[in-house]
């Protein structure tokens, strides 16, 4: 199974693997000598960006280990990646999105250290069906590391959640990491829009799969699951930072779209007595960021295809990625990892693939941008 | 100076006929271009028109297949431009050109008889106002009798119904992989919802990938052919155009930008 699902740039990563490990081992004047010397040698084979990110990549796994050993008091410092919006067909009806999912668990297996856990951040599938969700977990069971699994609206409105829960369990848990408390939610609840138009499971997820579909209705965690959060927290001395991870944004953005949770509200209002909360959240597939209170929401990058930005209701701390270049698949998509500080609150690293990573430092937010403002992009969204 | 005359004659008005049948044809694919039966030069030279479908003047010894200097072909032009404003003598003709300051003025467009407001596309209340009493119709302030100004508010409504049907079935093939032939089951919907980041505006302007300077279409097709995985579509395609419909639709009123990146 593993050489059916390898790709170009690990046969690369494999070739010069034995190399870069040794890196890690230099200090700091050493290492950026061999980092010149790699990229002399990369020269040399005619190897031109976009291969060049693969020695960004080194820097950074170099840079997150000194970092790592930096914390001293609070909780310990950890880190955790992130893969989210595979939205696979099946292989033998569209390769290009197994590919990326691919290439993200390669990436992810091939950081060093590894990640204590890897958040799978919601639509493995396109369409729900029980084959792709299969094939998704087959590709998921390579990682190294223990994922943890959320669900997105592409996995549930097939069969209204059937498969997705018989192979990785309830869509709402929570666990306590290194003096964090982990909520996992699913947030993509709708309001029952195909019982009176009688519509058949494909058509209704056919209709979910639109983003500009306006049949559906809007997002939202609904009563159940936010009785389940309330009784979940009221365990959590408010002095515990929190880490949410949710589909749908828990804020409103745009709502045409979807990014968008309609109880978002009386969700925040559930996690306002804790001073440090993050939300993760997936479904916008793109560089995405916002401030609102106590909470700091970081969206995820897609393996499948980016997303633009929506004609309105961006978040005013949200510095855009550069538009991605349509002749290049990878652009504009890649994983992350979330580098967790002693008071229990991530920095982002947006690992983009083909690009310079960005990492969003958890103080860039909570200053409301006063420090830490990422780069500004030069060809932002119009 | 003028080596060929010019005779002046009227033609009978072809177009608007021609334009309803086209209209009534529902089927795009089958849709014709209306023919424009010109009337038989009188002194053997050749008939030359104006957009309007009815001012011509005849071209006397040009024969088929011979071209005029470009000072020949301006005079005929001007003679042309003559005769029409003479049927029009309070119509202002703007050069667009040369005069900045009133383009893309709605009022600039409002001043120009042929669509005073009272004929422009119809409001629903105008629309209303226009079937309950014929009085609606032109006033004696609004010039009368050209092409345009004998177009009713109904002509409008039939009009907008035909665009707006051309624009949806744009927006059904965008969001329909089979319909765009798509092997791999992406429509263009999944990357762009509402047709976000198409920027027709831009076009035409210089594409890397395509080593040329493209149109619309050309970027259209490069996507059916690429992340959508179908067959590139014939410029004449019916759904190319109908693509180009929609995607020109969902960017109504952004300024027109060619060349930008
Ligand atoms: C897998 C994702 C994907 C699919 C499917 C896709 N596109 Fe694109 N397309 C892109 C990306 C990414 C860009 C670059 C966007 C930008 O400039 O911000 C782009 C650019 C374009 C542009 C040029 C925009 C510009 O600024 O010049 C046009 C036009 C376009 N697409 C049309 C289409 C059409 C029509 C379809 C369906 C036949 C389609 N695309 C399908 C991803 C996709």
């Amino acid at each position: 199974m593993a050489v059916r699902h390898k790709s170009v740039e690990t046969k690369y990563m494999e070739e010069r693997g034995a190399a870069l490990r040794g890196l890690r081992q230099l200090d700091r004047r050493t290492f950026m000598k061999v980092l010149a010397a790699t990229a002399g040698a990369v020269m040399a084979k005619g190897l031109v960006p976009p291969h060049t990110f693969q020695l960004v990549n080194v820097a950074n796994a170099a840079v997150d280990k000194s970092w790592s050993t930096a914390g001293a008091s609070g909780t310990p410092p950890f880190m955790f990646a992130y893969l989210s919006d595979t939205h696979m067909y099946v292989r033998a009806k569209n390769q290009r999105f197994v590919k990326g999912a691919v290439k993200a668990v390669e990436d992810v297996n091939a950081l060093d250290p590894q990640p204590d856990f890897v958040l799978f951040g919601g639509d493995l599938a396109q369409l729900g069906r029980p084959e792709e969700l299969e094939q998704g977990q087959e590709i998921l069971a390579m990682l190294k590391a223990p994922v943890k699994m959320m669900v997105g609206e592409h996995d549930w409105f097939y069969d209204l959640g059937d498969k997705w829960q018989q192979l990785f369990g309830p869509p709402n848990y929570s666990f306590d990491w290194k003096g964090v408390h982990v909520i996992v939610l699913m947030s993509v609840h709708e309001k029952d829009f195909w019982t009176a138009r009688k519509l058949t499971p494909a058509e209704r997820i056919q209709i979910v799969a639109g983003l500009d579909n306006p049949i559906q209705s809007r997002f939202e965690v609904g009563d159940e699951e936010r009785d389940w959060l309330k009784n979940d927290l009221a365990k959590v001395p408010t002095t515990t930072p929190l880490l949410i991870f949710s589909h749908s944004p828990l804020y409103k953005y745009y709502r045409n779209w979807n990014f968008w949770t309609e109880d978002a509200e009386q969700v925040q209002a559930l996690l306002r007595s804790y001073p440090n909360v993050t939300v993760i959240h997936g479904h916008t597939h793109q560089v995405l960021f916002n401030q609102i209170g106590n909470i700091s929401f970081y969206g995820m990058l897609s393996t499948a295809w980016p997303w633009p930005y929506a004609p309105q209701g961006l978040p005013p701390l949200t510095v855009q990625m550069n538009r991605a270049d349509p002749y290049d698949q990878l652009d504009g998509l890649g994983y992350g990892q979330l580098n967790v500080n002693k008071e229990g609150l991530p920095d982002m690293l947006y690992n983009l693939w083909d690009r310079n990573p960005v990492t969003i430092h958890s103080e860039y937010l909570r200053s409301h941008g006063k420090i830490y403002r990422p780069p500004a992009p030069q060809f932002a969204s119009y | 100076m003028i080596s060929k005359a010019a005779f002046l004659l009227t033609v009978p008005s072809l177009l608007a006929a021609a334009a309803f049948a086209a209209l009534a044809i529902p089927s795009r694919a089958q849709q014709q271009q209306p023919t424009h039966n010109l009337p038989t030069a009188a002194h053997g030279g050749t008939i030359v028109m104006l957009c309007d479908g009815k001012t011509g003047i005849e071209v006397k010894d040009l024969k088929p297949g011979q071209t005029m200097s470009r000072a020949e072909a301006q005079s005929v032009a001007d003679a042309l431009m003559a005769k029409w404003q003479h049927a029009h003598p309070n119509e202002h003709w703007q050069m667009a050109q040369a005069s900045p300051a009133a383009e893309a003025s709605p009022a600039a467009s409002a001043s120009r008889g042929a669509i005073a407001p009272s004929h422009a596309a119809p409001s629903s209340s105008q629309t209303q106002s226009a079937a309950n009493a014929p009085a609606a119709a032109p006033s004696l302030t609004v010039q009368q009798g050209d092409t345009y100004a004998s177009f009713q508010p109904r002509d409008y409504k039939v009009w907008k119904a035909e665009t707006d049907k051309f624009v949806a079935d744009g927006k059904r093939i965008f969001h329909d992989d089979k319909a765009l032939g798509s092997t791999i089951g992406v429509s263009c919907d999944m990357c762009h919802p509402d047709a976000a980041n198409t920027h027709p505006e831009t076009y035409p302007k210089y594409q890397v990938q395509l080593q040329k300077v493209a149109l619309l279409r050309d970027m259209i097709d490069w996507c059916v052919e690429n992340p959508v995985k179908g067959k590139a579509l014939d410029p004449n395609d019916p759904k190319l155009r109908a693509l180009e419909a929609y995607i020109y639709a969902q960017r109504k009123g952004v300024p027109l930008d060619y060349g930008k990146h």
